[in-house]
């Protein structure tokens, strides 16, 4: 691992540059048709360095990261799977990676190809009626699915409808994304066993009830067992069933949402469709519809005139009551190839494996924690392909948080799992192995949540101050949020 | 099993250590009557690596032309080898959003950096880790500025009609649902400048903010000094739309006027992001020190570990939704990492100079195309504007028509005006410095057989 801790400015040498990079300077007459007034005054304070000390300066950060090429990382809701390398290849072909987005049908057919054959994967795979591809993350997916519900309300004259219902369990972006919809967000009790508070749903809904946000498997890791007597509460009250997808790993293949009475869903490719995460963007946040909210679906998407054999797109003009266009273009197109080529050599028996190995590699690593004497949160239930441990426990008896031991597992090569969501499991890892970790990639995380174990009892310091590896110790976040350093300055 | 390393004996054993029977028996919990698998039968067979490389392989030679001038919000530049074999290192391209800030070190400094290129570019105080692209960033600004412009009680903002309309739209489709409203200002046809004059009507009424696009959707230079100070002498804040390219050569927006603009977004794609059919780019965003608590989006300070050494981490994550649920800024909950680090490099790798040069360039080939076409009989520009490297020109023929007869050609030469503006004559063209001379005169001499 590398020590650089030089910022990029501080190698700067007044004069230096990548000469091979930029093209040679321009005469000031070239630009005389720019006013004076509108020009830089000063030129902007950019690093001058040469192309090694750039291609060394940011190889060396690349190795202060643990990333999937390189770690176990089970952080729970985020499925962080193998992304294949023959994904990116095909995104980078140069037929792909020089298109413009603006480039006529005609120049486009390859790519609208791919593009509608993946809305079709993606519609089958769900049991939904249609599909867009065109929200760049999972917030922007929910923020499409619930401008969607709020369309279809208003295009019914329905106009009272100003909640929307979540379980307390569900993603910070849930609560959020209604809000950002112009919707009020009521939250609906979880019960113990980790199943929704079904009483205090029912209370819930009402004439006022827009839509239902949740995950299912839920953000418990446990299969929501009311999912149909939720669904028929929410939509006798007029209301429409909002699945968050990013769960969808958990059952991709063997149950869909589409059958469990959800009107719309987001997925996250970057989670389900193995498109990287790449230090937290871009991902891609496709949304699927029912029947009814076909005609919401946000553009551009890809048509097909089956007669003519061409592609085409499908934008406002012909789809007028769509919620419109969500970014500039089309969305992160290049992670829409990278899962297309997923889908593509999975297949049909792939699709449905993901489901079953993810939940056979979650389940095989709960009970070998539990018989290490980790505490489960349910541990009644399956696990999903996530699940939740607490360790109250050690927080009470020994000082020891589920910070402290997150941190330790950095110490023994192993990613930390998400940790203190959702909020109302105390001391929590919320843990995803996903389906392509080797069991003994996972014995090691047991071996090491073991060692850890025991430090607590014997030696506690080793896990409340560590880690002790890594490029820094623990940092000081109250300093960083009350001393602002956001920008370097000489 | 692609992508799953499970031996039977492996099955076996971690079913057994479960005490289930087989797999199936882990999917009790499910309503046996939900159970699909009926569902998937439309499916395609998996294939392998070799085989769909092949397929998406034919699939993008399909897609290729011989010369494109299309700009639009997106352009085609040199993408120097090392920014994305850089950025596709696997520690980057697999790595997560930085939770755990001791093993992300790498991600967290870039995006520090980032931060910092990005407030000198822009002639800020403060930016944000990136948002989607540029339009949903403009989104993002304009439900910003409601909250940062404390003097203002107006739910309604100032945007140009001159914007790129499908940043007008993008962010129609996402402030709306706030009751948000989005009050257009109309250009001068012969300019193609937004005049402080238009906005005399707007004068004495409250609205949040005034949105300033530096070069605007024609590619003409806007007087940027004199609608800053118009709006901020009218209660509004300047939300500034701008191109970063151009940053190398233009005033920046912290210099705009006598106070600078309050916020500034723009598409990141320029800074060595491939075209991709539109995506994944990155919108940048930055503002003033005092409005940095009305930011959306991951934010990265500099600190200090227990042991004093310097250090990254998230912070002000009091804004952000994984705290403040319902009331967060947004509901954004990532950054285009992978794009934004790509960006850095780029960045880094031409310095302040080498970017000034290429700006140079395209701001030099557009002019110089722009005469070339001119030359041809019947083909002007259609305003009079200064322009940085975008122009407009009318054709003496249906603009629709000669584009696609152009791309009969293989030649992708321009955008039409007609639908957005109604100018059903004219086409926005682009050159930067990827285009050599001579690509500039087939494009003459094929709109020159085009029009004859």
């Amino acid at each position: 691992m590398s020590n650089e801790t030089t910022l990029i400015f501080q190698h700067s040498r007044p004069g230096r540059s990548a000469t091979a990079q930029a093209p040679k300077p321009v005469s000031e007459d070239q630009l005389s048709a720019i006013p004076a007034s509108l020009r830089r005054k000063n030129k902007p304070g950019l690093p001058e360095v040469g192309e090694l000390e750039v291609v060394r300066h940011y190889t060396n950060l690349s190795t202060k990261n643990f990333a999937i090429d390189k770690q176990f990382y089970p952080l729970g809701s985020c499925t962080m799977k193998y992304n294949p390398r023959g994904a990116n290849r095909a995104a980078m072909l140069p037929g792909f990676l020089n298109r413009h987005p603006l480039a006529p049908a005609s120049h486009s057919q390859g790519y609208l190809a791919c593009l509608y054959e993946l809305q079709n994967f993606l519609k089958e795979v769900t049991g939904m009626k249609g599909v867009s591809l065109a929200p760049m993350a999972g917030a922007q997916g929910e923020f499409a699915g619930v401008a969607m519900i709020r369309a279809y309300h208003e295009a019914r004259g329905d106009d009272a409808r100003t909640e929307i219902l979540i379980p307390e369990a569900a993603h910070g972006t849930n609560p959020a994304t209604a809000v950002m919809c112009g919707y009020k967000v009521r939250e609906v009790p979880v019960g113990k066993d980790g199943d929704v508070d079904l009483e205090a749903l029912k209370e819930a809904c009402g004439p006022q009830t827009a839509g239902l946000m949740m995950t299912n498997p839920s953000t418990c890791g446990v299969f929501e067992r009311q999912i149909e007597a939720i669904s028929k509460a929410v939509h006798d009250a007029g209301g429409l069933l909002y699945y968050d997808g990013a769960n969808l790993n958990a059952i991709l293949g063997k149950v869909r949402p589409g059958d469990m009475g959800f009107d719309v869903i987001h997925m996250n490719l970057h989670k389900t469709f193995a498109t990287p995460h790449g230090g937290g963007g871009p991902g891609a946040g496709p949304v699927g519809v029912s029947q009814r909210l076909l005609d919401y679906l946000p553009t551009p998407m890809a048509g097909l005139d089956e007669e003519a054999g061409d592609y085409h797109w499908i934008d406002t003009d012909t789809l007028p009551t769509s919620i419109g266009h969500l970014s500039a273009f089309m969305g992160n197109a290049g992670v829409l190839l990278r899962a297309y080529f997923y889908a593509m050599v999975l297949g049909r028996e792939g699709m449905i494996r993901v489901g079953e190995y993810s939940t056979l590699a979650a389940n095989y690593l709960l009970k070998r924690l539990e018989a290490i004497g980790c505490q489960a949160a349910y541990p009644e239930r399956r696990a999903s392909h996530e699940f939740i441990l607490t360790f109250a426990k050690q927080a009470k008896d020994n000082h020891v948080t589920a910070l402290d031991i997150a941190k330790r597992l950095l110490d023994y090569n192993q990613h930390a799992p998400t940790i203190y969501f959702p909020l109302l499991v105390p001391e929590c890892f919320l843990i995803e192995p996903t389906e392509t970790e080797t069991k003994e990639a996972m014995d090691d995380f047991i071996d090491a949540m073991a060692k850890i174990l025991e430090e607590a009892n014997t030696n506690p310091e080793t896990v409340t101050e560590a880690p002790f590896t890594q490029p820094v110790r623990r940092l000081d976040e109250v300093k960083a949020a009350k001393e602002l350093d956001l920008v370097w300055s000489e | 099993m692609p992508y799953i390393p499970h031996t039977p004996d492996d099955v076996q054993a971690m079913l057994q250590a479960i005490g289930a029977d087989s797999i199936e028996d882990l999917f009790d919990e499910i309503p046996a009557h939900l159970k699909a698998g009926h569902g998937l039968d439309a499916l395609p067979e998996g294939r392998g690596e070799m085989a769909v490389t092949r397929l998406m392989a034919e699939r993008a030679e399909q897609d290729r032309f011989a010369l494109s001038f299309l700009g639009g919000g997106a352009y085609a530049h040199h993408i120097p080898a090392a920014v994305w074999e850089i950025a596709t290192r696997g520690e980057f391209y697999t790595a997560y959003t930085p939770y755990q800030a001791e093993a992300s070190q790498g991600t967290l400094q870039v995006i520090y950096e980032y931060q910092t290129l990005i407030a000198r570019l822009t002639g800020m105080d403060v930016s944000n880790a990136s948002v989607y692209d540029g339009a949903s960033g403009l989104a993002e600004a304009v439900l910003m500025s409601l909250r940062a412009n404390r003097k203002s009680k107006s739910r309604k903002v100032l945007v140009p009609d001159a914007l790129n309309p499908r940043y007008r739209s993008a962010c129609e489709a996402i402030v709306s649902n706030q009751d948000v409203e989005l009050v257009s200002v109309p250009f001068c046809t012969d300019a193609g400048q937004t005049l402080v004059d238009s906005l005399s009507p707007f004068e004495g009424e409250d609205y949040a903010a005034l949105v300033i696009s530096q070069p605007n959707y024609f590619g003409s230079l806007e007087d940027v000094d004199a609608l800053t100070d118009w709006a901020h002498a009218n209660g509004m804040l300047v939300i500034a739309v701008t191109n970063p390219t151009s940053l190398a050569i233009l005033t920046p927006p912290g210099e705009w006027g006598e106070q600078g603009a309050d916020v500034v977004v723009g598409e990141g794609q320029p800074l060595g992001v491939p075209l991709s059919s539109g995506g994944p780019y990155f919108g940048f965003m930055a503002c003033k020190k005092k409005h940095v608590r009305q930011m959306p989006g991951r934010i990265i300070g500099r600190t200090v570990d227990m042991e004093g050494k310097q250090g990254f981490t998230l912070t002000l994550q009091a804004r952000e939704q994984h705290i403040r649920r319902s009331k967060a800024t947004s509901n954004i909950c990532t950054n285009q990492g992978l794009a934004m680090t790509a960006a850095t490099i780029y960045v880094s790798l031409l310095g302040p100079d080498g970017l000034a040069s290429v700006a140079g360039h395209c701001h030099a080939n557009t002019q110089k195309l722009a005469d070339k076409l001119c030359a041809i009989d019947g083909v002007e520009r259609a305003f009079s504007a200064p322009v940085f490297h975008e122009v407009a020109l009318t054709l003496p023929q249906d603009a629709d028509t000669v584009l696609a007869r152009l791309a009969e050609k293989d030649i992708l030469g321009g955008l039409s005006l007609a639908k957005d503006y109604s100018m059903k004559n004219a086409i926005l063209v682009n050159s930067t410095e990827v285009h050599t001379e001579g690509d500039l005169d087939l494009f003459a001499q094929a709109l020159k057989e085009v029009l004859a």
